[in-house]
């Protein structure tokens, strides 16, 4: 399965995984009007110190500790891909304590949210990847 | 073609069923549930109350699980004995079901505790499945006065659950703090706080000793008058079927890491078990969700005739009330133990992370939960904290603190 991959040293740490994250899964069509002047809520966020910096989203794991674990069967995998069904979610947060990436987050509304690799959207494709200018996330079979 | 048999059918027995497919499409499931549900999310009824969640959402897979699954589901039956010679289940009804190999994922059942009076309450209700969670919702009107005894989870969770539904709420546990199995005193203090703010009345120290109709005594000698009672004192695991059957059992079923019990082609997971906590290095029973659906994999796959251990196991809970949340895993060691203590405390959050022979045992967040299982994995793995910058890790919980081989790794190679 295609996945999203990271190569650290070529990270510039400019953050616009998150802003083409957060405009991809917004549902507007302007990316203006999505992001401006409001916090925003990305599924890959940018991590790293004073020497590194790196993009981190899901792993979609073979073995899903997040699903596994998730109390309300929520989240599930899909040929592979761990997505999120926001309407059985209930918030405990038990996914964000199991997960060793720290790859889910509590989004906007309190509800949790993950990288669906942009197969929920009307992407097609990983909008962070698309948009790396300096091809530091990659998607690929590995 | 081979058949197996689960009894039960909660979570570990839906992880077992998956981890048979995963190994073996072909032979007979059948499953004996004694609710007459298919398998349902049991953590999630105290969201139904509160109107988060509703019965259809609750279920745990989709209506056509079962089918696709292809197992057999006997709704409404009890196994009430294993043969292990003819290797066979009993039904409390007549009928034994041969099996191959048997799993054992029967939960645990409410403990009530003999107190005088209490077959003079009408309304009294456990807190554990659908049925008690529809039952009580029943009983309760805006104008009720409920009273809970246990303060641990599950019934700090049914108070949550009713508060927008009832008049008042007491809460009454014998222990001195809310939740004392997973928060320390001062931890516990925070959040009795907070559900204090929320409307919930606390009686700690002190639990009814005896019942006249609606009016508890109470062992310090307060009476409390309620309409509903609902008794959340702690659960037991169900134990005997295996136990009868002369397979070993302490306060669970004893599973081996592949969760075969002492009697062979027997196997357990989930609530009734005591397996492996490796942050404690002893048996425990481990009563949550993650937990039951890992073993329950592990059992099936077992079964099934593949191979898989299962001996990652850690206690573990993420658990809010009124917006606030708590995560916890692992073991406290205090320094009387060997343990070491890093903390961070506000006025409304706290971080405690326990440390022991340069491993990270245990921790406890209230607030701070944001990418916690990088935490709660150190645990797991066992990882040496000699190999990461811990310094950094203590503040915040970001992978910039593994070293670069480690981090490629992980984002970079195989999952
Ligand atoms: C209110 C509440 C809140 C909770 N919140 C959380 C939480 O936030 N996080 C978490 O991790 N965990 C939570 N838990 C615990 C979690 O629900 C359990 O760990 C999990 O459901 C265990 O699954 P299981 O399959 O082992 O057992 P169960 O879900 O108990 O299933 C066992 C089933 O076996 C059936 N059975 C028993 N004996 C027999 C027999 N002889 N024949 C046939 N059938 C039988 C029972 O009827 C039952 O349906 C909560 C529990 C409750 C009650
Ligand atoms: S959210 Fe975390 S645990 Fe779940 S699949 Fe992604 S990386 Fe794995
Ligand atoms: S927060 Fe939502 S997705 Fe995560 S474990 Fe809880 S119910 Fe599942």
């Amino acid at each position: 399965m295609k996945r999203i991959y990271v190569n650290e040293q070529w990270c510039l740490g400019c953050h616009l995984c998150e802003y083409n994250c957060a405009f991809a899964n917004s549902g507007e069509t302007n990316m203006a009007k999505a992001l401006k002047g409001k916090p925003i809520f990305p599924r890959i966020r940018v991590d790293g110190d004073e020497s590194i910096n790196f993009a981190v989203s899901c792993r979609h794991c073979k073995e899903p500790l997040c699903v596994k674990s998730c109390i309300s069967g929520a989240l599930s995998s899909k040929d592979g891909a761990i997505c999120i069904d926001h309407n059985k979610c209930v918030g405990c947060l038990t996914c964000i304590l199991v997960c060793p990436y720290g790859a889910l987050s509590q989004g906007e509304h309190g509800a949790v949210q993950k990288c669906e690799l942009c197969l929920e959207n009307s992407c097609g494709e990983p909008a962070c990847v698309k948009g790396c200018p300096n091809r530091a996330i990659v998607y690929e079979e590995r | 073609m081979k058949q197996y048999v689960i009894i039960g059918n909660g979570v570990a027995a839906a992880g077992c069923i998956e981890g048979i497919r995963s190994a073996d499409s072909e032979s007979r499931i059948v499953v004996i549930s004694e609710e007459k549900h298919p398998v349902y999310c049991r953590p999630l009824i105290s969201y139904y109350l509160e109107g988060k969640t509703d019965l259809q959402k609750m279920k745990y897979r989709r209506d056509d699980y079962y089918e696709k699954m292809g197992c057999e589901v006997l709704y409404g039956k009890k196994a009430v004995k294993i043969d292990k010679d003819a290797k066979t289940v009993i039904l409390e009804d007549g009928p034994a079901i041969p099996y191959d190999a048997v799993c054992v994922a029967a939960g645990s059942a409410p403990f009530v505790p003999p107190l005088a009076g209490l077959e003079s309450v009408k309304n009294k209700f456990s807190f554990m499945t659908i049925d008690d969670t529809l039952a009580l919702e029943a009983a309760v009107t805006p104008d009720s006065s409920v009273l809970i005894i246990g303060a641990g989870l599950i019934g700090l969770k049914c108070a949550e659950g009713l508060k927008e539904r009832v008049a008042d709420i007491t809460v009454c546990d014998l222990a001195d703090r809310v939740l004392s199995s997973i928060l320390d005193t001062e931890c516990a203090s925070m959040m009795q706080k907070h559900l204090e703010q929320n409307g919930i009345r606390f009686l700690l120290g002190d639990s009814a000793e005896r019942f006249e109709g609606n009016t508890a005594f109470m062992k310090s000698g307060r009476t409390v008058s309620f309409d509903v009672l609902v008794l959340a004192v702690g659960v037991r695991a169900n134990t005997t079927l295996v136990s009868d059957a002369g397979g070993q059992v302490n306060r669970g079923i004893l599973v081996s890491e592949h969760m075969e019990t002492t009697i062979p082609d027997v196997y357990a997971a989930g609530d009734c078990t005591e397996g492996e906590d490796i942050s404690f290095g002893q048996k425990r029973v481990l009563a949550i969700l993650p937990n039951a659906y890992m073993q329950g994999q592990c059992a099936g796959v077992n079964m099934a005739g593949g191979e898989a251990a299962f001996d990652k196991a850690i206690p573990m809970n993420s658990i809010g009330f009124f917006g606030m949340h708590a995560m916890t895993a692992g073991s406290y060691f205090g320094e009387n133990e060997g343990g070491a203590l890093y903390e961070e405390k506000t006025e409304n959050t706290l971080k405690r992370l326990f440390t022991r022979n340069g491993l990270l045992t245990g921790f406890i967040l209230i607030g701070h939960t944001d990418r916690a299982g990088i935490y709660t994995a150190l645990i797991r793995e066992k990882t040496p904290l000699d190999a990461v910058n811990f310094e950094l890790l203590k503040k915040n919980t970001t992978l910039a603190a593994f070293s670069r081989e480690s981090r490629i790794n992980k984002l970079g190679g195989a999952v």
